[in-house]
């Protein structure tokens, strides 16, 4: 198996007709959209309206109720390991382990990813503002350091699509520019980024666009 | 993927676990006290003569296993199941069952063999003959890792709810049972000085069953779980 190279691929993420229902309640139905290199998705909507399980759709961790979601034209439960190998998922439990340090988290993702970046961890830490807590057990970090630690796997793990359940939640002013800047420089660099924010991104219509949950 | 890469993560994965579990010491450190405890109470609630403890030593220490590793079995998927550390391993490209073994193996590595290395110190406790000792020592080599990887099935299918415990000892327990009896029994058996090969074939039969088996099960649980 030879996966693609990162910002290679022009067919994108495509989801067709997409239905989900929770305790009989239908939380969006007939959902389509189709996501190419150098494009954004925000996933806009109420609390409850489903954000968070249609982004845990999109990764293939819930199936869809109805529909399908094509990564290059390849369904993405049949190419499960093609499809993963192009994915970052930065979801509200964000995986970072209390006991481990941050260099040491990581490092945990690093191996768990396909490929590996030339960007070493402690530039990556830095890049996020963590200059410093390379060493210190992630527990004693505060809510906000957690999540950079959390989206500082981003930066290690150069692949096209990028997944992102709400990554400003308890990030200060000044990291949330630092957030949005990685973001709309991966996008403008070819990649793909799909995420629920009620923060508006800098991008221009060209390369942003939106989809309504919950009408 | 190359296969430097699968081992990688394997091995990742088990040094993970260990540093975690290296730090978070008493988590390690519970099931084994519980399984002296529970062994060490014997004598002095049943009778302290010898004829009488050496007839029950076998059964003893492995009940005492078997409960001892239930107690720690839900550490396998929980923590990570509830800080999101799961559903990453899920979504790495490595195949999951990789990555389970490598969970499983931890497991046993800290839950399993201290168990095996404290099992002749108990065994001299309740009188058991030292003919039985290898006997003692082979079936919990053989029996422990079954115990970890049938297990994680069980923790597998029901991380996912709040109160699971009692429903992962329903699970587990039956699957078990041929592990304790072929166990028990074949210490019993060499304590009369006869042949136990024939318990010993079953034991790595299971395990081998278990092993090939139990990862792939455990991956597929997970998924639901997650869902």
């Amino acid at each position: 198996m030879t996966p693609n190279p990162p910002h290679s691929t022009n067919e994108g993420l495509e989801v067709r007709n997409l239905s989900c229902s929770r305790e009989d309640r239908d939380l969006f139905s007939d959902l389509s959209f189709h996501l190419t290199a150098g494009h954004a998705i925000q996933i806009e909507g109420p609390n409850g309206s489903g954000k968070t399980t249609l982004l845990r759709m999109l990764c293939g961790l819930r199936l869809p109720d109805e529909g399908g979601i094509y990564w290059n034209g390849h369904d993405i439960a049949e190419e499960r390991a093609l499809f993963l190998s192009n994915l970052n998922y930065i979801g509200h439990a964000h995986g970072v382990k209390g006991e481990l340090t941050p260099l040491e988290n990581l490092r945990v993702s690093q191996s768990m990813a396909a490929r590996n970046n030339t960007l070493s961890l402690d530039d990556a830490l830095e890049t996020v503002g963590l200059f410093g807590f390379e060493d210190v057990p992630s527990r004693t970090l505060s809510a906000g350091q957690r999540r950079r630690v959390a989206l500082a796997r981003l930066l290690i793990n150069p692949v096209p699509l990028w997944i992102l359940d709400e990554p400003f939640t308890a990030i200060d002013a000044q990291g949330q520019k630092q957030i949005e800047d990685m973001i709309t420089s991966h996008v403008l660099n070819g990649g793909m980024a799909i995420l629920t924010s009620h923060h508006p991104l800098d991008l221009s219509e060209d390369h942003l666009s939106s989809v309504n949950l919950g009408q | 993927m190359t296969n430097t890469s699968l081992s990688n993560a394997f091995i990742t994965i088990l040094k993970r676990d260990l540093t975690l579990a290296l730090r978070t010491r008493s988590e390690i450190a519970n099931p084994l006290i519980f399984f002296v405890i529970v062994v060490s109470l014997f004598p002095l609630a049943v009778s302290p003569e010898a004829g009488l403890l050496r007839t029950v030593a076998p059964g003893v220490i492995w009940v005492a296993a078997l409960l001892s590793t239930m107690l720690s079995l839900d550490s396998i998927f929980r923590s990570d199941f509830e800080d999101g550390s799961l559903e990453q391993m899920l979504l790495s490209p490595h195949p999951t069952t990789i990555l389970v073994l490598g969970k499983v193996t931890a497991h046993w590595l800290v839950s399993g063999l201290p168990l095996i290395l404290l099992s002749p110190l108990l065994g001299v406790l309740l009188f058991l003959p030292f003919e039985a000792m290898p006997a003692l020592l082979m079936t919990l080599a053989l029996g422990t890792p079954v115990l970890s990887l049938v297990g994680a099935i069980g923790v597998a299918l029901t991380v996912g709810l709040r109160r699971g415990g009692v429903l992962l000892s329903l699970l587990v327990l039956p699957l078990y049972i041929p592990v304790l009896i072929f166990a028990s029994n074949a210490i019993a058996t060499a304590a009369a000085d006869l042949s136990i090969k024939g318990q010993l074939y079953f034991l790595a039969a299971m395990l081998a069953l278990a092993l090939t088996l139990a990862p792939l099960a455990t991956a597929a649980a997970l998924r639901i779980s997650l869902r």
